[in-house]
């Protein structure tokens, strides 16, 4: 069947098998491995794109389902080799990544957190933590993640990041870590 | 170098010991890194494989007509395609070298072939595999292959694999039985535990554990046929490893026409240094169609085909004194090797585990014997602390244990028994010597931190809210920096452990730093260019590092064991050395005076006394690029290459401390605090440790508290995917309080040692000493792993275990 997407802004047209996955299509057919594979499941979030806005999980979309979506992938945050979104240079700060590969599926999925709470209150640890249970990671324990919302919160509102550890020192905001 | 303890600063004042941040991570965070399955070579076909579906059973025939016929299927290949392809070997056989030598080749009865052919001993064992155009067309493909099987009795226990009548998985190993293997004094163990004033028992299961690093497993393999030569891209923590077993031992193809590349690699935590099938299938099958192979796994298919981890029972007992003195441990462990022994799995379940059991502790008369079975699973191998989690999870128990037997504190019995610092090195009976350790600062550290004296109060407080509030304390010794090659040769490990490193300067002032480590998410790029920096003296940014492509790199064995930073690191800061030097001679010559007086400081050399008389970094990097008015003996350019074989391991140790609640009505167990104090010695980059350390411990807590690998009586892997495998989400765990000693290894030039997965070794004891504390007084005395809500919510009814 002949569909239309739209792809990080851009206009996809193609034709594609009725049981064709989202992120097959983005992988395989648009060249677009930002969107990584971790299971077969729906379990770990590795694949997690943004449809019309909302981060899904793109193994679990079937690419015509998504006909006539607006889709954003990784790629789509920043041009190549380009400045850092503000989510990710809090990530970074943090060192939120290790091995990488849960990295892109964080990244749109935590987007969706920081947009959503933007102007709003800032979302709690354990908030972070419970829209964090779609993706897994098995590097990094998931602190730094939750400290680079933390930042990344911090930072859309303008504010001081307060409370925020140094990078590898004391998370003061709770009973955090020192450095090791 | 002088073992000095507290908060010393690290080796060289200058960038190393900075929490710089990680290079790697900005194109983690684009997703612009390159996987192994975002290889997309020109033409490539995709392979998929048929895994056995039953645990154990002959083949008695395999039609793949309808397979070929199949829209977009180039080949389907069984094990009569590959007969002239030998096993995979195990390097790992413990006992020593002698046992890689005849009567077995490479000392590995029960050895995995590439396909099997005539009898499956797992489910997921590979039987056949289809390479088609794309990776759907393959995996359609698999369904039409028609296997006819006979099945034959399943076992998947080692202590049962090795009862008598018990189903025999290899004709050529009776029995089951791959190694009895033992370490310690048995005869003075025994008399100490019979004339003991008190002994304490348990029977421990530790059950077997599945790594998944969030990448699984994949690999492309492309032959040239206009130049005979094979380039192999792999999930692998060990490229040189894997070329050489491959070449060498598997295809019988010149070690020189074989290329390995790591590219990114998405996790491993042990897995991923192990050969598997699917590495030479894709070579073989590129060679035969011309074309680049392609293969990555599913989840589903990593759960029953990547080793899997742990796997002990065990039966352990711990004397001791009345007032708290240990004076003898003793274990038998029954391992579980799975149905194949993996790469190195037989040395993980005996020397890694065995040796470790004395912990910190400071004990006259030790033991340890392993019976190492096969079985109808997963074949076993690393996974993160491997052998020297299971080590501390028996020791940490007993003493819990023989504490509560004696009524004396649990701390207090551990800082009665840690090994004093003025016995160091300190040979622990096992097999082992220590080579530096303060451990009373650290376990005292840890015991302030945490808060341990508040526990008694925190604990009714609980109680007011139903809760129960346990706490549990573990100390851990974790062998790492594999190591000595020697050393290696005794514990039965085909092949030297040494690493390298080469550094070339360029004209322009640039270096480049190559080593034969291969990073797994350790952002090894950042931290071995402070290393070089740091020697040199010159600025991190200007220091490139390749590693991860045997093309490229010098010789090495990878990352395992948490073994880069004190084996592949100090190779770079050796061989740092030797540039050095060498612009010490040639600095002598350019600035006309003799070499005593050259003084190399700050990246740039210059005449004692006189730092007008000076040359930068820059300028010898040009100077010696052209070669000018060099004297005979010294050559011109700077490259350099070092091979670091250390005289011993290093050894890492710390002290952990969980405080859990457990809900009175549902039986959940939730960690509301831990405190974790580690001593790795010196330590290159605080923020990528710090990063290590946190996730290590959170692994640790999923075992204690979800993942377990589940067969069921017929060997159907029942936890074969992310739905049925629990691993700790965010919401799972808290933050932690986090502290560290530093105590300088002696064995390398750093000070360093292993950090990146020994956290891993003692949450689950912790955890587990947490829960039984809080159950105590209901008369539980111990709770097998994982703790589910379910096993504490009967035990709060008062059911038994
Ligand atoms: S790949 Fe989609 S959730 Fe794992
Ligand atoms: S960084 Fe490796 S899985 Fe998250």
């Amino acid at each position: 069947m002949d569909i239309t997407l739209k792809v990080n802004g851009r206009p996809e047209q193609f034709s594609a098998q009725p049981n064709e996955l989202l992120v097959e299509r983005l992988r395989d057919g648009l060249g677009l491995t930002g969107t990584k594979v971790g299971c077969d499941t729906g379990q770990c979030g590795s694949c997690v794109v943004r449809l019309d806005g909302r981060s899904v999980k793109s193994c679990l979309v079937l690419t015509a389902a998504a006909a006539g979506s607006e889709v954003a992938t990784i790629e789509g945050v920043t041009t190549p080799g380009g400045e850092l979104s503000g989510l990710q240079e809090a990530l970074r700060q943090e060192h939120g990544t290790q091995c990488g590969f849960c990295t892109p599926g964080m990244v749109m999925a935590l987007g969706e957190l920081v947009d959503s709470t933007a102007g709003g209150a800032a979302p709690t640890e354990p908030e972070i933590r419970e829209w964090l249970t779609g993706n897994l990671c098995r590097c990094t324990g998931y602190h730094s993640v939750v400290r680079g919302v933390q930042r990344a919160c911090a930072a859309t509102r303008a504010e001081a990041p307060a409370g925020l550890p140094e990078a590898g020192t004391v998370a003061a905001s709770t009973a955090a870590g020192q450095e090791v | 170098m002088t073992a000095v303890t507290g908060d010393a600063p690290a080796v060289g004042g200058g960038v190393l010991g900075q929490p710089l941040d990680s290079r790697e991570d900005p194109q983690l965070l684009r997703g612009e890194a390159t996987y192994v399955a975002d290889i997309d070579l020109p033409g490539t076909a995709h392979m998929a494989i048929l895994g056995s579906p039953v645990a154990h059973a002959k083949i008695l025939s395999i039609q793949t007509k309808a397979a070929e016929q199949l829209p977009g299927v180039l080949k389907v290949a069984t094990a009569a395609d590959f007969t002239d392809v030998m096993p995979l070997p195990c390097i790992w056989i413990p006992g020593g070298v002698e046992s890689h030598f005849p009567p077995h080749p490479y000392g590995l009865p029960g050895a995995r072939p590439v396909l099997t052919g005539d009898t499956v001993r797992h489910v997921g064992d590979p039987i056949a595999v289809v390479v088609a155009e794309t990776p759907r067309q393959a995996a359609a493909a698999l369904a039409a292959i028609a296997v006819e099987y006979e099945p034959l009795p399943v076992v998947t226990r080692a202590d049962e694999a090795l009862a008598d009548g018990a189903p025999q998985l290899h004709e050529a190993v009776p029995g089951n039985l791959n190694a009895y293997w033992t370490c310690g004094d048995k005869d003075r163990t025994d008399a100490a535990i019979a004339g003991a004033e008190v002994t304490v028992e348990l029977d421990l299961v530790n059950q077997r554990t599945i790594n998944s690093p969030i990448e699984p497993r994949g690999a492309v393999g492309d032959y040239n046929a206009a130049t005979g030569e094979y380039t192999l891209y792999a999930t692998t923590q060990g490229p040189h490893n894997h070329r050489f077993l491959l070449s060498a031992l598997v295809l019988g193809i010149p070690f020189n026409k074989l290329r390995v590349i790591a590219p990114t690699v998405g996790g491993s935590f042990g897995t991923k240094g192990y050969l598997y099938p699917d590495m030479a299938l894709v070579l073989l099958l590129s060679k035969a169609l011309g074309r680049p192979v392609k293969w990555v796994d599913t989840r589903t298919g990593l759960m029953n085909s990547t080793v899997q981890g742990r796997d002990h029972r065990q039966h352990v007992t711990l004397a001791g004194t009345r007032d708290g003195r240990i004076t003898a441990v003793r274990c038998t462990s029954y391992a579980n090797l799975g149905a194949y022994p993996s790469t190195i799995g037989p040395g993980v379940a005996t020397a890694l585990m065995g040796r470790s059991i004395s912990g910190m502790y400071d004990i006259d008369a030790a033991f340890c014997e392993v019976y190492a079975a096969f079985t109808n699973t997963v074949s076993l191998g690393a996974q993160r602390g491997s052998g020297r989690a299971e080590a501390a999870f028996l020791m940490e128990r007993l003493v819990d244990r023989y504490a509560s037997e004696i009524g004396m504190d649990p701390a207090a019995v551990r800082r009665k028994n840690l090994v004093p610092k003025e016995k160091f090195p300190y040979d622990n009976g096992l097999g082992w010597t220590y080579d530096s350790g303060n451990y009373q600062l650290n376990f005292d550290k840890a015991i302030e931190l945490s808060g341990y004296a508040d526990m008694p109060a925190r604990k009714a407080e609980a109680r007011t809210r139903g809760k129960r509030l346990g706490v549990g304390l573990a100390t851990y010794v974790a062998i790492c920096g594999v190591g000595p090659s020697t050393r290696m040769s005794q514990e039965g490990m085909l092949g030297g452990t040494w690493e390298s490193a080469n550094i070339r300067v360029h004209p322009t002032g640039e270096v480049t730093v190559t080593v034969g480590s291969a990073s797994t998410g350790q952002s090894h790029g950042t931290v071995f260019a402070q290393v070089a920096a740091d020697e040199l003296g010159i600025d991190p940014d200007t220091v490139q590092v390749l590693e991860g492509d045997t093309q490229k790199a010098p010789y090495g064995q990878g990352t395992y064991g948490s073994r880069s930073y004190s084996m592949a690191a100090p190779a770079v800061a050796l061989t740092a050395r030797k540039i050095k030097g060498k612009l010490v001679r040639a600095g002598a010559v350019f600035l006309g005076v003799p070499e005593d007086k050259v003084v190399y400081a700050g990246g740039k050399v210059y005449e004692e006394g006189n730092e007008e008389n000076t040359k930068t970094f820059a300028e010898l990097a040009m100077a010696m690029w052209y070669g000018w008015g060099l004297p005979p003996e010294i050559e011109p350019a700077l490259d350099e290459t070092t091979h670091f074989d250390p005289p011993d391991f290093n050894y890492p140790f710390g002290t952990h401390v969980a405080v859990v609640e457990i809900d009175e009505l549902t039986g959940e167990t939730e960690v509301v605090a831990y405190t974790a104090v580690d001593d790795a010695g010196n330590i290159g980059n605080p923020k990528i440790v710090h990063g290590q350390i946190e996730g290590s411990i959170v692994h640790g807590l999923g075992q204690a508290l979800m993942e377990i690998a589940e067969y069921d009586e017929n060997g159907l892997l029942v936890s074969a995917d992310l739905g049925h495998y629990a691993l700790p989400r965010a919401a799972d765990v808290p933050f932690f309080t986090l502290d560290k000693t530093v105590t300088p290894s002696p064995h390398n030039p750093l000070g360093a040692k292993g950090a990146g997965e020994i956290a891993t070794v003692p949450p689950a004891a912790a955890v587990v000493n947490a829960v039984v504390d809080a159950l105590a007084d209901l008369g539980v005395r111990h709770i097998d792993m994982p703790v589910t809500p379910e096993k504490v919510w009967r035990r709060l009814r008062g059911e038994s275990q």
